[in-house]
C-alpha cells in the first residue's frame, strides 16, 4: 500500500470520527466546534485528493471548504446561539450511547453497500465513497435524534460534508457543481438563521418538539 | 541474557514507577501555578508508610491481609511482562496481550474482594464503582487487542513491535482508532481524571481511595505502589504497541539495550508530561458518563476492525 493512499485513507477517516464526535457532544458550543474541525479535516481531504488527483480546481474546493465551512458558518451559528440566548445543554431525543451504537451499525451498512456496488472502481475511490456515505448517514442520524434546531441544522452540514467528501474523491467532478453546493449551503445557513429568529418568536424556544403539538399531533 | 534483562525489566518498573506518578503530580501543580512537591516524593511517602504501624479493622479477614500482596504481585508480573527496552526478555513467550488484561483482572478482582470485606459503605460504594467501570473497559481492551491481532497476526506485544519495526503495518486508520480507544481504556483502568480523580477523598466522587480507605501502613503502601506500577504499564504498553522505535530486539547487543534504556526514559518522560497537561485540560465526569466514555473507546475499537475490513477487502 502507498503512501498516497494510506493518507488519503487516513483524512478520510479522520472526518468519518469527526461525525461520530459530533454524535457525541452534548453542549451545543462543543457541536459547532466540532463541525468546524471537520469541515477544517474535510478541506485538508479536498487538498490531499487536489495533490494526488493533480487537479489544481480541487484546492480551490479546500479553501471553499476552509473558509466558508469552517470559519464563517460555525462563527455565524456562534453568534445566533449567543443572540438567542440557548448556549446550554443540548436536548437528545436519544441517549448518546445507542445514537453511538446506530452510528456505527450505519457505517457498517455503507460499507456493506458500497463495496458490492463499485467492483470496477480504484481503490482509493471505493474507500473514499464507503466513508463519504457513512459521514452522510451520520449526519441524517444527528438531525433525527437531535431536538434541537441548532444541532439539527448542524447536521445538515455535516451531511453535506459528506457529500462534498465523495465529490473529491470522484475524478473529474467539475468545479461548477461544487461552487453551486458550497453557495446553496450558505443560502440555506442565511434562511435556517432567519427560521430560528421565526421559531423561538413563535415558540420561546428553539425545541423542535413544540412544533409537534403545532401540527396537531398531540 | 534473556534472563539477565527480564531481572532487569522487572526491577525498573518498580523503580521507575513512583517516578512516573511524581512527574505526572509534579507537571499538574505546575500547570495550576503551584511550586509542587519535588518529582521524588512518592518514594518518600512509600516509605513512611513502610515504615508505619498496620492498623487492620476489627472485621478483617485473611483476605483483607492477603490481598495488597495479592495485587501488587500479580501487577507486578503483568508490568514485567510488557517489553519496555528490549523484547529478548524470559518471559516474553508467556507474554500475551490476553494474558496481561487477565492478570490485571485478577489484581482487581481481589482489591474488590478487600473493598468489600470490612463491610464499611465507603469499600462498598468504591468496588461497586470499579466494578461497574472494569466492566465497561475490558469489552473495549478485547476489542483493542483483536484489532492488533488482525493487523499484526499475534496478540504478544514482543511479536507486535518486530512487526511495527519490520515496516509491517505502516501509516494505518486502524492503528490510529486502536490508539485513542487504548489511551481512554488506560485512563479509566488506572482511575485517572476525567474518570476518578486520584488526589480527591471527597466521598461522592472517590472510586479507587473509598476502595482501600481502610488500608494502612504496608499494605496501604504495597496497594499505591501497585497502582503506580499500573500507571507505568499503561504507558509502557502504549510506548511499545504504538511508538516502539528504540525498543532493541534479540541479537542487538549491549548497544541496543543502552539505546532502548535511553528510549524508554524518554518516551516515559513524554507520557508524563503528556498526561498532566491532559489531567490539567479537563474537568472530572459525572459518573453516569462513565458509560458513554468508555462505551466511545469500544466503538473506536470496533470501528478499526470494521475499517481495517474495508481496507482488506481491497
Amino acid at each position: 500500500m502507498n503512501f498516497h493512499y494510506s493518507a488519503a485513507h487516513l483524512i478520510g477517516a479522520l472526518v468519518l470520527l469527526l461525525g461520530f464526535q459530533l454524535l457525541y457532544q452534548r453542549r451545543i458550543a462543543a457541536v459547532i466546534r466540532s463541525f468546524a474541525v471537520q469541515a477544517a479535516a474535510l478541506a485538508l481531504a479536498a487538498a490531499w485528493q487536489a495533490y494526488i488527483q493533480d487537479s489544481p480546481h480541487l484546492y480551490i474546493t479546500a479553501a471553499i471548504a476552509l473558509v466558508f465551512k469552517a470559519m464563517i458558518v460555525p462563527f455565524a451559528l456562534n453568534w445566533l446561539v449567543v443572540r438567542l440566548g440557548i448556549h446550554k445543554t443540548v436536548e437528545t431525543a436519544l441517549g448518546i450511547g445507542p445514537t453511538m451504537m446506530i452510528g456505527v451499525a450505519l457505517v457498517a451498512l455503507s460499507i456493506v453497500l458500497v463495496l458490492p456496488v463499485t467492483q470496477n472502481a480504484s481503490a482509493l475511490t471505493r474507500e473514499n465513497l464507503a466513508l463519504a456515505m457513512s459521514v452522510v448517514l451520520l449526519g441524517l442520524l444527528m438531525m433525527i435524534t437531535r431536538r434541537n434546531a441548532v444541532s439539527q441544522v448542524v447536521g445538515f452540514m455535516a451531511l453535506e460534508n459528506g457529500l462534498i467528501l465523495a465529490a473529491v474523491g470522484v475524478k473529474g467532478m467539475p468545479l461548477v457543481v461544487e461552487m453551486s453546493i458550497a453557495f446553496s449551503v450558505l443560502v440555506a445557513m442565511i434562511l435556517f438563521g432567519i427560521f430560528f429568529y421565526r421559531i423561538r418568536e413563535r415558540f420561546d424556544s428553539l425545541d423542535l418538539h413544540y412544533l409537534e403539538s403545532f401540527r396537531g399531533e398531540r | 541474557m534473556s534472563a539477565v534483562w527480564q531481572i532487569l525489566q522487572a526491577l525498573l518498573c518498580v523503580a521507575l514507577a513512583p517516578l512516573l506518578t511524581g512527574i505526572v503530580r509534579w507537571v499538574k501543580a505546575r500547570l495550576v501555578g503551584r511550586r509542587g512537591a519535588s518529582p521524588i516524593q512518592p518514594y518518600r511517602d512509600l516509605i513512611r508508610l513502610l515504615r508505619k504501624e498496620l492498623v487492620l479493622a476489627q472485621d478483617a479477614s485473611w483476605l483483607f491481609r492477603a490481598a495488597p500482596y495479592l495485587v501488587f504481585s500479580l501487577t507486578w508480573l503483568a508490568a514485567a511482562m510488557v517489553p519496555a527496552f528490549t523484547t529478548n526478555l524470559l518471559l516474553i513467550p508467556a507474554a500475551d496481550l490476553i494474558t496481561l488484561v487477565a492478570l490485571l483482572g485478577a489484581a482487581r478482582f481481589f482489591l474488590a474482594l478487600a473493598g468489600l470485606d470490612v463491610g464499611t459503605s465507603f469499600g462498598g460504594i468504591g468496588t461497586s464503582r470499579e466494578m461497574m467501570i472494569a466492566s465497561l473497559a475490558e469489552p473495549a481492551m478485547l476489542m483493542i487487542v483483536f484489532t492488533l491481532s488482525l493487523l499484526a497476526g499475534t496478540t504478544a506485544p514482543a511479536r507486535i513491535v518486530d512487526h511495527v519495526l519490520a515496516g509491517g503495518i505502516g501509516l494505518e486508520v486502524s492503528m490510529g482508532m486502536a490508539l485513542i480507544a487504548l489511551i481512554l481504556v488506560a485512563i479509566a483502568e488506572n482511575g485517572r481524571i476525567p474518570i476518578d480523580n486520584p488526589a480527591t477523598h471527597l466521598e461522592l466522587t472517590m472510586v479507587h481511595e473509598a476502595m482501600v480507605l481502610e488500608y494502612s501502613g504496608r499494605h496501604l503502601a504495597l496497594i499505591e505502589a501497585a497502582s503506580m506500577v499500573r500507571l507505568l504499564l499503561y504507558v509502557s504498553l502504549l510506548a511499545c504497541i504504538f511508538a516502539p522505535w528504540g525498543i532493541s530486539q534479540s541479537g542487538k547487543g549491549e548497544i541496543g539495550i543502552l539505546i532502548g534504556l535511553a528510549s524508554y526514559g524518554a518516551k516515559i518522560a513524554l507520557g508524563a508530561v503528556a498526561l498532566g497537561v491532559f489531567e490539567t485540560a479537563i474537568a472530572k465526569m459525572r459518573v453516569f458518563r462513565y458509560a458513554d466514555f468508555l462505551g466511545g473507546a469500544l466503538l473506536l475499537a470496533v470501528l478499526a476492525t470494521i475499517v481495517l475490513y474495508v481496507s482488506e477487502a481491497v
